[in-house]
């Protein structure tokens, strides 16, 4: 024990002689057992450290550590599917500022919106950037979806993902949709109506579509009652669109997501020419 | 840009570092001409990117204020009660079909059919390049179904919609007792038979069969005259499925065209349901 220390000291002083003391603390910490199991690689700008950088950090592998030479091209990609998902992370965080603030329950949804005008700092611009990203998800995953089929990103063996692709917009939609009730104010209640309105139509299942009251639909147990929670939107509408909105949704856009990007990967990266 | 000296380094494989020489030795050079390192210079894109897109938004939000109208109120309804914008070509649909139809198959279609591209255009070419040539029928489909139907449908119905779902331009100011008497007739009842009759059912449903039989039944025939490749290689099954899909979507511009050229308002009217 005591021989062991003796020598660490003996070499500390060494490297201090031959490095300096800023030089000793940058060698001891990018040597030390803490900094070490942090990063597992160098900082020197080498091919291997590149690729590095690349597959020992958790959040860079969802890429893999080259891609083709025109992938990173805007002219190709237009960046639509990266910032729409940067839209939904942006989303995501904002929401949960927002969730602080808000009560999804009839008497105090609207005036909590005013809150966050008048009370809450910043509340105003976070309430803006979450409507705005909203608007600009939906935007962008249509140019995606766009770019995608231009390119005919769809064709063999991306035809699985594409069809993951479609299951996202629709998700997309319906997150937005169901997020445009939460205010509660005349212009969310009634667009949401006028939409589960539509609901009441469906062949069988709403209570007037077609063959709907042959078979014993009604306004209290069609699919509109089951996605309201009722025969009209009210207090449990807010409530079933608020967890939609914010639990139920996001969880499975998620998945649907960690499948999406992984299933790039094992198709053989972003489409290009052969 | 990764020069030369860095290719002659080595090529490493993905998930481990394996001492020796590369696996992928005969390919070696060329992979590197092909590919980029992921950092930076994928990285550093999307780093630009998030960066421009969230200066985007801070401006948009700082510019606009999210809407907020009055509380909610069942008891007063807006006119004209609008959906999201991105529901509105939905919504527009409704002035020419029953709601089951505008509000629930349409939209079951489209997702369907979205979903069933890559498995009806096997058109081998333009996989992962851009290229008008070479797909045209697909490329002219989508984009009419996706800019013409979609697109424009919600620019008509987020400006130009007024109060009653009536057409106003957008420097016209809403007049809310504007009426506009207009009378639609069912198709029928232009050769004078009921509508609402077996008869005039029975005339309904034929011509809606009829459009889709010879919709799909036409273009096979043409092509099997002309001895179309093409079709050999869809087969019966992935040829059915296009058609009716794209008559179904063709149905939508006909019907409006019919209904603002003609007042037409049902070609099929049954106990049950109306098309
Ligand atoms: C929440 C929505 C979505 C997100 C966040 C997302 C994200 C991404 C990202 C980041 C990429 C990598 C390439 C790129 O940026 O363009 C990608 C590729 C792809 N996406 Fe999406 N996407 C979404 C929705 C869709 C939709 C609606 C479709 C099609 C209907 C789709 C089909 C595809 C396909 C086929 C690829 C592979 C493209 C290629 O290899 O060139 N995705 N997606």
């Amino acid at each position: 024990m005591s021989n062991k220390e003796g020598k660490e000291k003996l070499n500390i002083r060494e490297l201090i002689k031959a490095k300096g003391i800023p030089g000793a603390i940058k060698d001891l910490t990018l040597n030390s057992q803490v900094w070490r199991s942090f990063f597992r690689h160098g900082l020197e700008d080498t091919p291997k450290t590149r690729m590095q950088t690349v597959i020992s950090n958790s959040f860079l592998h969802l890429h893999p550590a080259k891609v083709k030479r025109h992938a990173p091209l805007f002219k190709y990609t237009w960046c639509m599917g990266g910032i729409t998902f940067f839209t939904f992370l942006l989303l995501t965080i904002t929401c949960v500022f927002l969730m602080f603030y808000y009560h999804p329950n009839v008497r105090d949804a609207y005036w909590d919106m005013k809150g966050l005008e008048y009370h809450v700092p910043f509340g105003l611009l976070l309430r803006n950037l979450h409507r705005w990203g909203a608007h600009l998800m939906v935007i962008t995953v249509w140019f995606h979806m766009f770019r995608v089929f231009m390119t005919g990103s769809y064709k063999p063996p991306r035809e699985f993902n594409w069809g993951i692709g479609v299951v996202l917009l629709v998700f997309t939609l319906l997150l937005s949709f169901t997020g445009y009730l939460l205010p509660w104010d005349q212009l969310g209640f009634w667009a949401v109506t006028v939409g589960t309105n539509m609901a009441r139509a469906t062949p069988g299942l709403g209570h007037e579509g077609p063959f709907g009251e042959m078979l014993g639909m009604t306004a209290y147990n069609d699919i509109r009652f089951a996605l309201l929670g009722g025969s009209m939107v009210g207090g449990n509408a807010l409530l079933r669109a608020y967890i939609w909105h914010c639990v139920g949704l996001p969880l499975i856009v998620s998945a649907f997501l960690i499948v999406h990007f992984w299933r790039i990967r094992k198709d053989g990266g972003i489409s290009g020419k052969l | 840009m990764p020069d030369k000296k860095e290719t002659a380094q080595g090529r490493y494989r993905a998930l481990a570092f394996v001492k020796g020489e590369s696996l992928a030795k005969e390919k070696d050079s060329q992979v590197s001409e092909d590919e980029l390192h992921t950092w930076p210079y994928l990285v550093r894109k999307e780093f630009l990117a998030v960066i421009i897109v969230m200066i985007i938004l801070m401006i948009w939000s700082i510019a606009l204020d999210a809407p907020l109208e009055e509380p909610s109120d069942p008891s007063l309804t807006p006119n004209p009660a609008k959906a999201p914008w991105y529901f509105l070509g939905l919504q527009e649909m409704l002035v020419y079909f029953d709601p089951w139809i505008a509000g629930v198959i349409f939209p079951s279609l489209i997702v369907m059919g979205l979903m069933v591209i890559p498995y009806v255009d096997i058109n081998p070419k333009g996989n992962g390049y851009y290229t008008f040539k070479e797909r045209k029928f697909a490329i002219v489909t989508f984009c009419f179904g996706f800019h013409v139907l979609w697109i424009l449908l919600i620019i008509v119905g987020v400006f130009m919609r007024g109060p009653g779902w009536l057409w106003f331009w957008p420097w016209e100011e809403w007049d809310s007792h504007r009426i506009v008497a207009e009378t639609n007739y069912d198709l029928t009842q232009f050769i004078g038979i009921d509508s609402k009759s077996l008869l005039g059912s029975i005339i309904g449903g034929g011509i809606v069969t009829i459009y889709f039989f010879l919709g799909m039944t036409v273009p096979y025939l043409l092509m099997k005259m002309r001895k179309s490749q093409m079709l050999e290689k869809l087969g019966t099954i992935r040829y059915s499925i296009v058609a009716f899909l794209f008559w179904s979507m063709l149905g939508l511009p006909i019907k409006m065209v019919l209904k603002l050229v003609l007042h037409l308002k049902y070609i099929w009217v049954t106990p049950w349901f109306n098309i």
